[in-house]
């Protein structure tokens, strides 16, 4: 029977079958991955306080969210000299202990059958510091000054306003210090440009230095008033503090000002955690990055993708659509066409790490270099354009991603039916009106599908881009309030290289795992969405066409 | 009008992408380009008649230096021989010159040996001053131990022969005397408390035994430990002088084959002082140096030889700051080589006289030679990547201090002592390692996927089935790597034999859940629609799969004593590395399968449908179908598909940087890592000196890739061409 059953195929028929399911299940299961531990970051987790016994057999009290878990055979843990009794499966929790400044380290693993008794005491207090990550601890007092303006149970309730004032002058602070000093800073050097650019020309007349002489001054009276400012409200922000106990029992005093937010996480009703859960994603998706990029928001580099992506496209539609219009409607067709169609569809090929490569080289250095020669001459040996930025970068994305475009143009041109082209022409259309009036418009689908299918590609693309702008940390935006607005040679920061970034070259990876998790989310949600959306047009279109055949 | 906008705009895109190629092309193009040198001026031997014994340049290569026989040193303008200044050193009046030493050439120091047993040591020194904002050098001639003459002999006899390094901390001077003793002087320098000038040395000496042989030659390294000396006749002896009160004899040898009768005509250390260079009567010249043997002692070998130049080397100049070097011979020609490329860089005939001494700039950007008839010669060099050579690159090189000739990626080095080591080889190696592995996954899993979703799916499934799996291939490699590295990786180090285990459940699983479903009651089988049983299978697949994930402990605990890692490395020697193939070759695959199974996909799913009717309606079964019939007809199309993923998993960046150790090794271990080409440049490419050799030798590395996968690409287009013309035709 068996035999029979195999004589028929029938077997090999199930396994092309799984080879179908185990990609889906990878597929899907990746999504998977990334969603729950992308998503779940957010959530408020409980903290968990343990008695628990070391290997020193002393018994200390953790306070701590437990961070991951595994489960591993005893041996495995004694080859990694952590001494445990006996054979077989031993549970073991990551548990972030936080208060990195008063414990040193602010992940412990714990051993499951080591813990003598685990409790969820509602008191204790988390804190999102903007510096040394999480604190754990129960709160004993709130004061302003140096007096006690409450203490005990009535300190949490105490805190609430305290705190919100002290955010409130945060965000004034951070207001004076990055966008107003700022722009003043902008201001002078793009001064102390003119001034050179003067003295290249040489320029003698005094009346123009004495001009930049007085800008300067107008800029720095405002300075001066603004730094005023801001040591009033510093003064101001540093009055409050609160007094914690931690795990071993000290009491450690943390300054207002340095507290982003505070919460109980155990003693949240479910309808709190919702709140707290979209105030985080919020603050995730509108923030600027914290500590090295392990803690807030990924504004900036949401912004930076989006800006080199919306660059890449103006660049790219124009280019691609002209190529794709001059292979299909304008060239003859022969062996040459053809040739150059293999050479398009083989650049879509190429490693993108190449175009990076390229982009360095004949952009940054050759490009830029020339360009700082000739039109900015004032700033050098420092580079304006002659270094990796925003330009280069989108230019380069706008190469790699002009197959794309090509190739998708190229299909819905072809899809046009003749009879509309002649109908056009027969009417005394000239060739090209009839291109601009007819065939474009209906090409117009195919276009958005291809513009759509570079921008998801250019979204996700790393490799060129560490060669030719982003950085970890870019200290401005490239679009803001100071003239020429849009700045071209500025460095950015880009989703996917924060991930890289974040993930590996992080001081603490451990800390920021949760929100690379969350900054892939992101990112595969955007792509996603992105694709799916091409397939939807790429299908309305394919009917479209379909219905003016019949 | 709009059509000559439409061709001009058209054309210049494909310019553009014409222009990546060549602009790839250009930038490394000067790595190949062999050297190049001009003559800038050619004057008589400036200052007295003394015979020069040896020539040096200044950093610009501006002004040279001329120390001669009698006592001077004579500084001149290296372009017309003008002369700038000519000093007397201050000698004792009563002795003569009867040996000279060069030391270490970036530091310029030269050693006479006097009559009456004593030795000095000269440096030059170039001030540069700007009076009225011209560069004006002005050369100073200084005396590091003194301008006292430092007793080496008590004897009082003539030094014959002088070697001499004079360090930070420690001065060394080895000298031949008259009547055949080698006395090794050794100088304790013991800096001033109050004046840093000041320096007081502390002098000790031994004799080193010697047999009385002629000393032809006498060279001490720059460390001050290890001394050579040879004979005319091509007898070298090494000494080890690390210990100054009991240097040790380490070898004694011939570097040139007695029956040959060749003659030992120059000897020098290649820069870095680990290299001898052996220039014979012949014109050969022969590379040296220290290589462990069985025993593990270190033993001069002969590493590789160049046959170049036919008259007797006279003179060897060796660059200051890479292993290549100038050799001047008897017929007036100077050949310039680099010693790991075993290249020949230029040859040029100087003179029809014999050339007697040769200096290079400390840059490599000029030479001076002077004849015998007392010409100097100053040639302008352009030799900017003499490293470079196809067997530097591709082939095994033995550098300096290693054991055997190996290939090595390190391109950055601590010092000038040793060279960057830019050998491709082991990246490409990576990189082919890395997309076999990810193709061993993704191959299988694609292709069969991609014939079961084409001929065997239901229509509504494979309408669902096909774009979900097509949006992976937009999924952002970083993100692949990302959980690669920092799930995947820790993943796979914990349940390893969960893994291996599963390459076995999950096909006899799949098996026997089939048998089962085969065998199960009508109304079951029918309950499920023909062409979705991968729908069904996918539970299965992750009960499968938990069970071997849940089976890997006990696994682990019965087979390898609770710790395979453990037992992989101590049982079977086998190194593990946590970032190793195995996840490279899951994340990577799992990139390229969307790619494979949508070319595959196409093609199969477009041969054409009377063919399928055709067989079946002649009694074949639907795999026998399948397999003679569709396969066959479709196989350009899968082919192509393979070769398009391939050249994806070839240029694939960001997973292979993110989920190896990215060390450059030569192992095809599964449990190792790599460094792949792509992931090479990502890293060295921000930190490369523009237009350096490194730089270009990355630009290389992308032109590789660049023809790599331009290559697959435009094989699996031209497949697919025919195809398309294939079908048409049935």
């Amino acid at each position: 029977m068996i035999r029979h059953w195999f004589q028929s195929g029938k077997p090999w028929i199930w396994f092309t079958a799984s080879a179908v399911s185990i990609s889906l299940v990878l597929v899907f299961g990746l999504l998977v991955l990334i969603a729950v531990r992308g998503l779940g970051h957010f959530w408020p987790h409980q903290i968990y306080e343990f008695t628990y016994t070391d290997r020193t057999g002393a018994t200390p009290v953790l306070i701590g969210e437990i961070h991951d878990e595994e489960t591993v055979p005893a041996a495995r843990l004694r080859d990694a000299g952590i001494a445990v009794e006996g054979e077989g499966l031993i549970t073991r929790y990551l548990l972030k202990v936080g208060n990195r400044d008063v414990f040193g380290q602010d992940f412990r693993w714990v051993l499951e059958p080591k813990i003598a008794d685990r409790r969820t005491p509602e008191e204790v207090v988390a804190l999102e510091r903007r510096e040394w990550g999480n604190f754990y601890g129960f709160l004993q007092n709130v004061k302003q000054g140096d007096s006690v303006v409450a203490a005990g149970p009535e300190a949490w309730s105490a805190l609430q306003p305290l705190l919100a004032r002290a955010t409130d002058l945060f965000a004034q602070i951070h207001h004076v210090e990055k966008s107003e000093i700022g722009s003043i800073n902008y201001g002078l050097e793009r001064l102390r440009l003119k001034q050179r650019r003067l003295e290249l020309a040489s320029v003698t007349d005094p009346a123009a230095y004495a001009e930049l002489d007085r800008q300067r001054k107008a800029l720095e009276e405002e300075y001066q008033a603004l730094q005023g400012r801001l040591a009033e409200l510093y003064g101001q922000i540093n009055r409050d503090s609160m007094t914690l106990r931690v795990a071993d029992g000290r009491e450690i005093t943390i300054p207002l000002a340095k507290v982003v937010r505070a919460y109980r996480p155990n003693a949240m009703t479910l309808l709190g955690k919702i709140g707290f859960y979209f105030s985080k994603v919020w603050e995730f998706l509108s923030d600027e990055p914290r500590e090295a990029n392990t803690e807030g928001g990924v504004f900036p580099a949401i912004f930076g993708t989006v800006s080199m992506v919306l660059i890449m496209s103006i660049m790219v539609v124009p280019f691609g659509v002209v190529a794709a219009v001059y292979l299909r409607e304008y060239a003859r067709q022969g062996p040459l066409t053809r040739l150059i169609r293999i050479a398009v569809n083989n650049l879509a090929g190429v490693p993108s790490i190449v175009y990076g490569v390229f982009g360095l080289g004949f952009f940054v250095y050759f490009l830029g270099g020339n360009i700082d020669q000739l039109f900015f001459p004032e700033a050098l040996p420092a580079p304006t354009f002659g270094t990796p930025g925003l330009m280069w970068a989108s230019l380069t994305l706008a190469l790699l991603t002009l197959p794309v475009v090509i190739v998708a143009t190229e299909e819905g041109l072809s899809r046009i039916p003749k009879a509309i082209r002649e109908g056009s022409l027969a009417l005394g259309a000239t060739k090209a009106e009839t291109l601009w009036r007819t065939v474009l418009p209906m090409a117009s689908p195919a276009i958005m599908t291809g513009l759509i299918l570079a921008i998801a590609r250019a979204a996700g693309e790393v490799a060129p881009l560490m060669l030719v702008g982003v950085v970890k940390l870019a200290p401005t935006l490239p679009i803001d309030g100071d003239y020429p607005f849009v700045h071209l040679d500025r460095k950015f920061m880009h989703l996917g290289f924060h991930i890289y970034d974040v993930g590996f070259q992080s001081p603490n990876v451990e800390a920021a795992r949760p929100l690379v998790y969350a900054t892939a989310l992101l990112l595969v949600v955007v792509i996603v969405v992105l694709n799916l959306a091409a397939i939807v047009i790429r299908n309305r279109l394919r009917e479209k066409y379909r219905a003016l055949e019949g | 009008m709009a059509k000559h906008g439409v061709a001009i705009g058209g054309i210049s895109v494909i310019i553009a992408i014409v222009l990546i190629f060549f602009y790839l092309l250009l930038v490394v193009f000067p790595l190949f380009e062999p050297a190049e040198a001009e003559q800038v001026g050619q004057f008589d031997r400036p200052g007295g008649a003394g015979h020069t014994l040896h020539m040096a340049m200044e950093e610009q290569a501006e002004i040279g230096v001329r120390f001669s026989d009698d006592g001077r040193a004579t500084f001149f303008e290296t372009t017309t021989g003008q002369l700038v200044d000519d000093q007397a050193l201050s000698l004792p009046s009563s002795t003569s010159i009867t040996s000279f030493a060069i030391g270490e050439p970036l530091d310029a120091r030269v050693g006479y040996g006097l009559s009456d047993g004593s030795a000095v040591v000269v440096r030059p020194v170039y001030k540069e001053s700007y009076p009225n904002d011209v560069r004006v050098i002005t050369p100073v001639i200084t005396y590091p131990l003194g301008e006292e003459p430092l007793p080496i002999d008590e004897a009082g006899q003539a030094l014959v022969k002088l070697a001499v390094q004079d360090g930070e901390e420690e001065a060394t001077v080895v000298a031949v005397t008259a009547d055949g003793r080698l006395l090794l002087t050794y100088f304790a320098k013991e800096a001033d408390m109050f004046d840093e000038e000041a320096v007081s040395l502390e002098r000790s000496q031994v004799e080193i035994p010697h047999d009385g042989g002629p000393v032809d030659f006498l060279l001490l390294d720059k460390d001050q430990r290890n001394l050579y000396l040879a004979s005319a006749n091509g007898s070298l002896i090494h000494y080890d002088v690390t210990d100054k009160e009991e240097p040790q004899l380490l070898q004694r040898l011939n570097v040139i084959d007695p029956e040959t009768r060749r003659r030992l005509t120059s000897l020098t250390f290649l820069t870095g002082d680990i290299s001898l260079l052996v220039g014979d009567s012949s014109g050969r010249i022969v590379q040296w140096f220290g290589v462990r043997d069985e025993r593990g002692n270190k033993r001069l070998r002969a590493i590789r030889s160049f046959d170049e130049q036919q008259r007797p080397i006279r003179a060897i100049a060796p660059e200051y700051s890479r292993k290549g070097f100038l050799a001047a011979d008897e017929s007036g020609r100077v050949d310039i080589y680099h010693t790991t490329a075993e290249r020949l860089l230029l040859s040029l005939q100087l003179s029809d006289h014999a050339l007697s001494s040769l200096a290079i700039a400390p840059r490599a950007n000029a030479m001076l030679a002077e004849d015998t008839s007392g010409r100097l010669h100053f040639w302008r060099i352009h030799n900017e990547h003499p490293e470079i050579s196809w067997s530097s690159l591709w082939g095994k090189v033995w550098y300096e201090s290693y054991d055997a000739p190996s290939y090595a990626w390190q391109s950055s080095s601590a010092s000038n002592d040793f060279e960057p080591k830019l050998s491709l080889t082991p990246l490409l190696f990576g990189t082919i390692k890395a997309a076999f592995y990810a193709m061993l996954l993704a191959v299988p899993l694609a292709i069969l996927g991609a014939v079961y979703t084409a001929y065997f799916m239901s229509p509504s499934l494979r309408s669902m089935v096909k774009p979900s799996i097509e949006t992976m291939e937009a999924l952002p490699t970083v993100i692949l790597g990302f959980l690669a590295g920092l799930w995947l990786a820790p993943m796979i180090e914990l349940y390893l034999p969960g893994i291996f285990s599963m390459l076995l459940i999950m096909p006899v699983g799949i098996l026997l859940f089939a048998f089962l479903w085969n065998h199960a009651p009508r109304v079951v089988r029918h309950s499920v629609p023909d062409g979705w049983s991968a729908a069904l299978l996918v539970p299965v697949v992750l009960l499968l799969g938990w069970l071997s994930m849940s089976l890997s402990m006990p696994l682990e605990t019965a087979f390898f004593a609770g710790d395979m890692r453990h037992w992989l490395t101590h049982e079977m020697g086998i190194d593990f590395d946590q970032r190793n193939s195995i996840v490279v070759g899951l994340a990577m695959g799992f990139a390229v399968i969307p790619t494979i199974f949508s070319i595959t996909e196409d093609a199969i799913f477009s041969v054409p449908k009377h063919l399928t009717f055709g067989s079946l309606a002649l009694g074949a079964t639907p795999w026998q179908t399948l397999t003679r019939v569709i396969i066959l007809t479709a196989s350009p199309g899968i082919f192509s598909a393979v070769m398009i993923g391939a050249g994806r998993a070839v240029g694939e960046t960001m997973i292979v940087l993110m989920a190896t150790g990215n060390t450059p090794v030569m192992d095809f271990s599964i449990f190792q890592g790599m460094r792949t080409l792509s992931a090479n440049i990502a890293v060295e490419m921000p930190e490369a000196e523009v237009a350096s050799t490194h730089y270009r030798v990355l630009f290389l590395a992308a032109l590789v890739l660049f023809l790599f996968t331009f290559v697959f690409n435009t094989l699996a287009e031209l497949v697919r061409q025919r195809l398309r013309r294939k079908y048409s035709s049935l």
